[in-house]
C-alpha cells in the first residue's frame, strides 16, 4: 500500500560558531580534566611514576596496550 | 547551548562509546593479548612474566580493568572531541552540526591515533624493553605532537587560503602541508624496533589490527553519538543557538 505523506525534512543548516571567549575557559578547564586522565591511562608507572607501586598500570594495562601506547 | 553542556555532551559521548569499545577490544583485543602473554610464559623474555602474586590478575586486567581503562580514555577523548568542535564549528565549510562531528570524530581518529601507530606501531605484552620505556613513550608523544601541530597548521593555513583560492584548492593545500610535516616527522625521529625475531608475525598483526579498531570504534562512535545529541539540540528546536543569544 503507498501513502503519500509529506514530512518536513529536518534542515541541516551550517552552524554558528561559539564565539573564542567563550570557548577558551571551558577548554583551559576540560583540557587540564582530559589530559589528568590521559596520563593514568597511558603513562602512570610506566614512563612516569607519581605512586610508588605498579597498580594503575597493572590495573589499565590491557586498555593502555590497546590504545597504542608503549606499555612496558 | 552553553560550552559547559558541549562539554558534558562530549564526555558522555565518550562514556557511551567505550562501552563499544570495551565490547570490541575483549571479542577482538583480547585473544592476541592472552596469546602473547602464554608465549611470554614460555620463553625467556622476562617482560610480563607471571610471578607467584600478580599486583591485579589476567581476569581482573581483561575485564574491570580494561572496562575502566577504556572508559577513561573514551571520556577524555569526548572531553577532548568538545572543544575542538566548539573552535571547528560553524568555523570550517558549511556542514550540519552532524556531519561536522563524524568528520571531526575521524579526522581526530587519524591525527592522535593513526600517525603516530604508523610511525610507532604499538605492541603486545612480552614485546619491547622494559628498560627503553622512557625513551619509547618520549618518541611517541613526540609524533603525537608533530601530527597534531601539522593537523592545526594545516587547518589555520587553510581556513586563511579559503577566501581567496576557494574551499577545494585551500583543503589541497592544507592537506599537503599535513602529509609534509608528518613525513618531516617520519624521517627525523629514529626507528625503533623491538619486536624479538622469533615473534609471531601473524600475532603481532592481529593485536595492531584489533589496536586499530578498538580506537576506530572508539572514535566513530563518539562522532555519532555527539552528533546525534548535538543535532537535536542545535536543528531541533529552531533556536539559534550556540551564541550567547540563543541560550537557554
Amino acid at each position: 500500500m503507498m501513502q503519500s505523506v509529506s514530512v518536513p525534512i529536518p534542515q541541516s543548516a551550517p552552524i554558528p560558531a561559539i564565539p573564542v571567549r567563550e570557548i577558551v575557559p571551558w577548554a583551559v578547564f576540560g583540557g587540564v580534566g582530559v589530559l589528568v586522565l590521559l596520563y593514568f591511562v597511558g603513562v602512570e608507572q610506566g614512563a612516569a611514576s607519581i605512586f610508588s607501586n605498579t597498580l594503575v598500570h597493572e590495573f589499565v594495562h590491557d586498555a593502555r596496550h590497546l590504545a597504542g601506547l608503549p606499555c612496558h | 547551548m552553553t560550552m559547559g553542556d558541549l562539554l558534558v555532551r562530549g564526555m558522555v559521548a565518550g562514556l557511551i562509546a567505550s562501552v563499544l569499545a570495551f565490547g570490541f577490544a575483549s571479542l577482538i583485543g583480547e585473544p592476541p593479548i592472552e596469546a602473547a602473554i602464554a608465549l611470554a610464559d614460555t620463553t625467556t623474555n622476562p617482560a610480563h612474566a607471571t610471578d607467584d602474586s600478580p599486583v591485579v590478575t589476567r581476569v581482573v586486567q581483561r575485564t574491570i580493568g580494561l572496562a575502566t581503562g577504556i572508559a577513561m580514555l573514551g571520556t577524555a577523548f569526548g572531553g577532548f572531541f568538545a572543544i575542538a568542535f566548539a573552535f571547528i564549528a560553524g568555523r570550517v565549510g558549511a556542514f550540519s552540526a552532524r556531519a561536522t562531528a563524524l568528520g571531526i570524530a575521524l579526522t581526530a581518529w587519524g591525527v592522535i591515533y593513526l600517525i603516530p601507530y604508523l610511525k610507532y606501531p604499538p605492541n603486545p605484552p612480552a614485546v619491547g624493553d622494559a628498560e627503553t620505556i622512557q625513551y619509547r613513550t618520549a618518541m611517541y608523544l613526540a609524533m603525537l605532537a608533530i601530527s597534531v601541530f601539522a593537523a592545526v597548521a594545516a587547518l589555520a593555513l587553510g581556513r586563511h587560503m579559503t577566501a581567496q583560492s576557494g574551499a577545494w584548492n585551500a583543503s589541497l593545500v592544507a592537506g599537503g602541508l599535513f602529509l609534509a610535516v608528518v613525513t618531516a616527522g617520519y624521517l627525523l625521529l629514529p626507528v625503533i624496533n623491538e619486536v624479538p625475531e622469533t615473534f609471531p608475525a601473524s600475532l603481532l598483526w592481529s593485536f595492531r589490527l584489533a589496536s586499530l579498531g578498538t580506537q576506530f570504534v572508539l572514535w566513530t562512535a563518539i562522532g555519532l553519538v555527539f552528533g546525534t545529541l548535538t543535532e537535536r539540540a542545535l536543528h531541533g528546536s529552531q533556536q539559534p543557538s550556540l551564541t550567547r543569544a540563543g541560550a537557554r
